[in-house]
């Protein structure tokens, strides 16, 4: 990723399921970034609302882009488990656009559950009509989103808005605020087949 | 490239130092070494503390002998991770060292002989403790940073939990927050080669103008494998032979307990250099520094509760390979610090070299610490601004 190098210097806007997401949490919450990639939003969240919190990240260049901008950072596997966060430690836990390209991801969302009193999740949505055409078209989709070959995707779990969401309450999650994005931009009507990005936000019960 | 030539300095203190062991130590000297230039408010400062068997000469070429470059010359200088165009470094000799500060070799006023196996036992809080003095004697309210690697990781923790308000970033690198049962039976194994050798005489081996060298190289020996890991010795002397004119053929064996292998003569010849510089007396009390050192003992073991009282903001980085101080060790430390709400970032660097990384350059490790210190740096000068 060339964003990892940035200078902190150079405030770009925030990526736009995660400008979302930033208004989604409380002014001083204690958040917990699960693969925080640059630590864009933390470095956000701390200079606008006054938030203190850890990313998680496992990739060197990711981790040194964090330390680079001043946010703290655990390099870390988060399918090596959430225990060294400690349980209810804090208000707010973010896993964005990352989920599908874990290989535990009920173990992830359940840990998650337990380390924050909210979680937040950003998928890519497999449902989007693009994707059942490209299908028809014959070949595997390819997107903003999930920029990849078949041959090289990291992402292996991939959910359609309605999968995602009969996850949530198998797992006994019950989601306070959802939002979808078509390319960026916020949407409305059928999200299951026009949104490119789901964000759930949810809580345990 | 590196500085001129770094002049050892020397400082003196009268008052007595009460040791942890309830011994008090008077009339004691420190010996450190300083790079770079301290700013108008003082707020670059930054201590880098010691390891086993290194010194105060941090960095630099040594004005008493130009071959003698600093054990942290590729971390500490100008334009280095550390860079001592903006910071002001100090390196210290700690307290029953070798190398210059009062330790088992000096005299003893009391007897005006050397000191010998009389020197108290001495641990990383009494050494802290000295240090602190030192500060106080160049006029350092507050570090920018305490740092150290290993057993100088070690001196960072305590610092930041013994006083709290004068350091504002702890850099704790290949360290850990109390030795395991096997990191202390290898120091064991290290100390009994020691005083199991006829030449070292109860310590008071100055007197009888002998050196206990056999039990000062296996000590070493045992020392350097728990540094290095198993992959880069593999690498380094896999099952080579070493040359000699006697084997019938190249790679034949010569049948005798002499050296066969090439990580046998790197031993030896590691062991050997050690033993004519290193003092055994010192050797005991580190290896004893190390056992002891235990910060959560008097918090029933819960560490976090020990690093809550600290105001500093962390950086922790282990090594992949390390099994000495293996990265689990690094995490304990972030886990407390976690449970604590203390600030801080860990890197766990993906590098082949054992416990020795700390003191190897890597592309990620140096990043890193250049990086944060990049940090420290703008701290500093915002602070500057506000003054």
């Amino acid at each position: 990723m060339s964003d990892t190098t940035t200078r902190p210097t150079q405030q770009l806007p925030l990526r736009p399921d995660l400008a979302l997401i930033a208004q989604w949490i409380p002014q001083g919450a204690r958040v917990l970034d699960l693969g925080c990639g640059d630590g864009a939003l933390l470095d956000y969240l701390s200079r606008e609302r006054g938030c203190t919190g850890y990313g998680v990240e496992i990739d060197d260049a990711r981790v040194l882009a964090c330390v680079r901008r001043g946010v703290d950072v655990i390099q870390r596997d988060i399918e090596a488990g959430l225990g060294m966060f400690g349980a209810g430690a804090f208000d707010v836990v973010v896993l964005s656009m990352a989920l599908q390209a874990t290989h535990q991801t009920e173990k992830v969302l359940a840990e998650m559950s337990q380390v924050a009193a909210q979680g937040i999740v950003s998928i890519p949505n497999f449902g989007h009509w693009y994707h059942a055409w490209s299908i028809l078209m014959g070949r595997m989709p390819v997107s903003r989103e999930m920029p990849y070959q078949w041959y090289d995707t990291p992402n292996l779990h991939l959910a359609t808005v309605r999968d995602f969401e009969e996850f949530l309450a198998r797992l006994e999650l019950s989601i306070i605020r959802r939002a979808f994005l078509a390319n960026g931009q916020p949407i409305a009507r059928l999200p299951g087949l026009r949104a490119t990005q789901a964000i759930y936000s949810f809580r345990r019960g | 490239m590196t500085a001129s030539a770094v002049e050892p300095q020397r400082i003196r203190f009268d008052a007595p130092l009460a040791l942890s062991s309830g011994a008090s130590i008077s009339d004691y000297e420190l010996v450190y070494e300083t790079y770079g230039e301290p700013n108008a408010d003082g707020s670059n400062a930054v201590l880098v503390c010691h390891a086993l068997n290194a010194s105060h000469h941090v960095a630099g070429v040594s004005s008493l002998d130009p071959d003698d470059i600093g054990w942290w010359d590729n971390m500490v200088g100008p334009g280095k991770p550390v860079d001592t165009r903006r910071f002001f470094v100090i390196g210290v000799n700690n307290l029953g060292s070798c190398f210059g500060s009062t330790g088992p070799m000096s005299i003893n006023p009391a007897t005006g002989k050397p000191y010998g196996p009389d020197f108290p036992v001495v641990t990383v809080e009494d050494w802290v403790h000295s240090q602190a003095r030192l500060a106080d004697r160049l006029g350092i309210d507050r570090f920018a940073a305490v740092m150290g690697g290993s057993l100088g990781g070690m001196q960072a923790l305590a610092w930041s939990t013994l006083y709290p308000e004068r350091l504002r970033h702890c850099v704790a690198i290949a360290s850990a927050p109390r030795l395991s049962a096997q990191n202390i039976a290898f120091n064991e194994v290290a100390r009994r080669a020691i005083l199991t050798d006829p030449e070292f005489h109860g310590g008071r081996f100055y007197d009888h103008g002998v050196v206990p060298s056999r039990g000062l190289q296996v000590a070493r020996m045992i020392g350097h494998i728990t540094y290095l890991s198993d992959d880069s010795m593999a690498e380094k002397f896999g099952r080579a032979l070493r040359d000699n004119a006697e084997r019938a053929q190249p790679g034949d064996y010569r049948f005798t307990f002499d050296v066969e292998f090439e990580i046998e003569s790197y031993l030896r010849y590691q062991g050997e250099k050690f033993a004519r510089y290193f003092d055994a007396n010192t050797y005991l009390l580190i290896t004893r520094a190390l056992d002891y050192f235990d910060p959560a003992r008097h918090a029933g073991g819960d560490l976090s509760q020990v690093l809550g009282k600290a105001h500093a903001a962390f950086l922790i980085a282990s090594f992949t390979t390390d099994w000495r101080f293996a990265p689990e060790r690094s995490r304990e430390i972030v886990q407390a610090l976690l449970k604590a709400g203390r600030r801080v970032s860990y890197a766990e660097i993906n590098a082949p070299h054992g416990h020795d990384a700390f003191l190897l350059e890597d592309p990620q490790y140096h990043a890193i610490i250049r990086s944060y210190f990049e940090r420290i740096a703008a701290e500093c000068a915002a602070g500057g601004d506000r003054e």
